[in-house]
């Protein structure tokens, strides 16, 4: 069939792929732009007009991890040529390490805590919100449920407001119950947020597997639980993965919510990213490494479930 | 070795009656199909035995215990679905298995059971294959393989060849009856074809609407109808119902169809058997095209009637003959009526008739 084609159909073709190169790289220069900012030296990076070819380097990643201070004069050259390959690229760049008083020891940066923040609260509220989004899809498409389309209207109701609108009353609500800068408070937070589209989205995927094949499994001995989970789960993966990549994302890169419900102990890392440009002369390059890896776990996430994904755009189309 | 029975089975769906009163006994090692047309409740009756769906009246009893209360999990049937539902994340092997796998048997109880089945139904190449690389036939004997592996109480199969073209069906067909000699479990078989339910059935349950028809070996259906709808469901091509009125006329029973001037004549016997008053205010006459006689030439007992449509279809001919303003459609040998318009001579015979009462549709249980 694709080997009849016209000329018009070939060129039509043609101007699509050129259609779709640009856009892509619209899409993909600002993440060019971060990731090329992150292994620039200093001076480079605000540089008019921007430099495209440049000896990468990792100093910001190092100065990205741990806490420094301006040098106000040289490092003494034996200290220098004590001092670890990566202490020295921090001496290069003008300034020093803070070191704990007494021990000594070298002081990490806030970054390393923020990230690991991002990765607890958007790893378990994806964890929850596609869970119970499962179930509740479940229950909806099998079960003769009353009024059920005003139960999922309702759901989706939940999305109808800019969430931002509830930030001060959310604010006051979990300073009352103690919710504030807490893992739990943002947990439960993305995980509500997300529910609504993870149950839309499941029942979408649920609907499409016959229900004969539970059924065949309940012929054959089995309880309703088991089939859930030995049938329908493996059945409904393809939509599992495309729900959880959607609530991983928008748990992952809220920034409201977490600027305004944290500080300290819960503070994730969108947050805390820009409070890092502070005051006097920002060091771009730094920030910039700190978005990069930002970047990378969504990255790695949906490159790891992108069979599932292509497979879950489609919603079940081309499954049989 | 089971028995099943349903007791003045009744099943609403919201207002809609899907099944009526439904009684019926199931023997040992029976093959019966289901025959009706589409939405009648046959799929639903096969779901209310299998437990897939509640009952809202009545008793069903598997080998004499009522069960309606039990859970599919726990009446030991197999089903086998239309769409033969085979889990595509699951190996053939695993597919068949599957079932096994609820109860506890070891592993290597499991892995002979498997092999066993698909020896029988000759899939064991097809084994490590996903469902996705079978053929529809294939799909087929994997499903009556995961139905048969665990050798349940009955096996309930829901259309399982409609979906296959019509070659594949016939060789599914034979392949099912000579499975069922083998096995010999009691079956319970769903169809709309009655080809399919009269090669296959020991007995054959024929529905509308969600009553029962008729109930009977697919001879008996065939040949003893119990009614008009069972008279003209079963048998291809239909079976000619007509209007008509049974008279007395120089010593023998005329049968005259609505609007002819002569009737075809009958053994006088007729007149006895029909149930008083049924004669004069008519009847429906039902006989086969095969049991009406064409000639071209004028006979003894032949009325004249004229041939309007023919249908050729290769071995024979199907002639629409008007008799008064009845259509009567006769089996003729091919090509022996040549053209349409022509004046031919027709008889009825006598014992391939039937006869309904028109207002009931019952059959009067007259044979000649
Ligand atoms: N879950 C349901 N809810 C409401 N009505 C239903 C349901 N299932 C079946 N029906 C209706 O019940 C009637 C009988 O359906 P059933 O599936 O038993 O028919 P069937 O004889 O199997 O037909 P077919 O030959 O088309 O498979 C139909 O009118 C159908 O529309
Ligand atoms: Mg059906």
């Amino acid at each position: 069939m694709a080997a009849v084609r016209t000329s018009t159909e070939r060129a039509l073709n043609r101007l699509a792929i050129v259609c779709v190169l640009i856009v892509t790289l619209i899409f993909l220069a600002p993440i060019y732009w971060i990731a090329s900012t992150a292994f620039k030296p200093r001076e480079l990076a605000t540089s008019v007009p921007p430099t495209v070819l440049f000896e990468p380097e990792i100093t910001p990643f190092v100065k990205l991890f741990v806490r420094r201070s301006q040098l106000r004069e040289p490092v003494a050259p034996e200290v220098y040529d004590e001092a670890p390959w990566w202490e020295k690229l921090v001496y290069d760049d003008g300034e020093r390490l803070v070191r704990s008083g007494r021990t000594g020891e070298v002081q990490l940066s806030g970054y390393p805590d923020r990230f690991l923040n991002s990765l607890i609260v958007a790893t378990i509220s994806t964890i929850l919100a596609v869970g119970m989004g499962t179930f509740t899809a479940y229950g909806f498409s099998r079960f003769k449920v009353k009024g059920e389309s005003d139960l999922l209207f309702f759901i989706l109701s939940t999305r109808m407001l800019p969430p931002i609108v509830v930030a001060i009353p959310m604010f006051l609500m979990y300073r009352a119950v103690g919710l504030n800068d807490t893992h739990a408070g943002l947990i439960i937070l993305y995980t509500a947020f997300n529910l609504s589209f993870s149950v839309w989205l499941m029942k979408g995927f649920i609907d499409e597997i016959p229900r004969e094949y539970e059924e065949a499994a309940l012929v054959d001995g089995y309880t309703r639980m088991q089939a859930f989970f030995k049938i329908v789960l493996p059945e409904a993966a393809t939509g599992i993965a495309a729900t959880a990549v959607f609530c991983f994302i928008t748990a992952w890169n809220e920034y409201a919510f977490a600027l305004i419900l944290t500080n300290r102990e819960a503070q994730t890392a969108p947050p805390f990213i820009p409070s890092q440009v502070g005051s006097g002369l920002p060091d771009w390059t730094v920030i910039a490494a700190g978005t990069f890896l930002f970047l990378l776990p969504v990255a790695i996430f949906t490159f790891l479930l992108r069979n599932h994904l292509l497979r879950g755009m489609s919603f079940g189309a081309i499954r049989k | 070795m089971t028995q099943i029975e349903l007791r003045g089975v009744e099943k609403f769906f919201g207002e809609v009656q899907v099944i009526r009163n439904l009684d019926l006994f199931i023997d040992h090692n029976e093959f019966i199909v289901m025959l009706g047309p589409s939405g009648c409740g046959k799929t639903t009756t096969l779901r209310a035995i299998a437990g897939l769906e509640t009952i809202d009246r009545g008793d069903i009893l598997i080998d004499g215990k009522v069960v309606q209360h039990l859970k599919a999990a726990d009446r030991d049937i197999a089903f086998v679905f239309q769409s033969f539902s085979l889990y595509p994340h699951m190996t053939v092997y695993e597919n068949i298995a599957f079932p096994l796998r609820a109860t506890r048997q070891s592993k290597a109880q499991v892995d002979l059971a498997v092999r066993q089945v698909a020896e029988i139904l000759q899939i064991t190449p097809l084994l490590s294959r996903r469902p996705s690389a079978l053929s529809g036939g294939d799909m087929q004997r994997v499903a009556i393989g995961r139905a048969l592996v665990r050798s349940p109480k009955a096996l309930l199969m829901d259309e399982p060849i409609g979906a296959l073209d019509a070659k594949l069906r016939e060789e599914m067909r034979a392949e099912i009856k000579r499975l069922h000699m083998k096995q010999g479990s009691t079956t319970i078989y769903v169809t709309h074809d009655q080809v399919e339910a009269m090669s296959l059935a020991d007995r054959v349950v024929i529905m509308h609407e969600g009553v029962l028809q008729q109930v009977g070996t697919p001879e008996e259906v065939y040949s003893r109808p119990a009614n008009l709808f069972v008279a003209q469901f079963v048998g291809s091509p239909v079976m000619n119902i007509a209007e008509a009125h049974v008279a007395e006329e120089h010593g023998e029973a005329r049968v005259r169809m609505a609007g002819a001037e002569q009737g075809f004549s009958f053994p006088r016997d007729l007149l006895g058997r029909l149930p008083a008053g049924s004669a004069g205010n008519g009847i429906a006459l039902g006989i086969r095209p095969e049991g009406i006689a064409v000639e071209r030439e004028p006979r003894e007992g032949f009325l004249p009637v004229e041939a309007r449509i023919i249908e050729p279809l290769g071995s024979h001919d199907i002639v629409d003959l008007q008799v008064g303003s009845q259509m009567l459609r006769a089996r003729t040998k091919s090509g022996f009526v040549p053209r349409p318009g022509e004046r031919v001579w027709a008889r009825i015979d006598p014992v391939q008739a039937h006869f309904f009462d028109t207002q009931s549709g019952r059959s009067l249980g007259v044979r000649l």
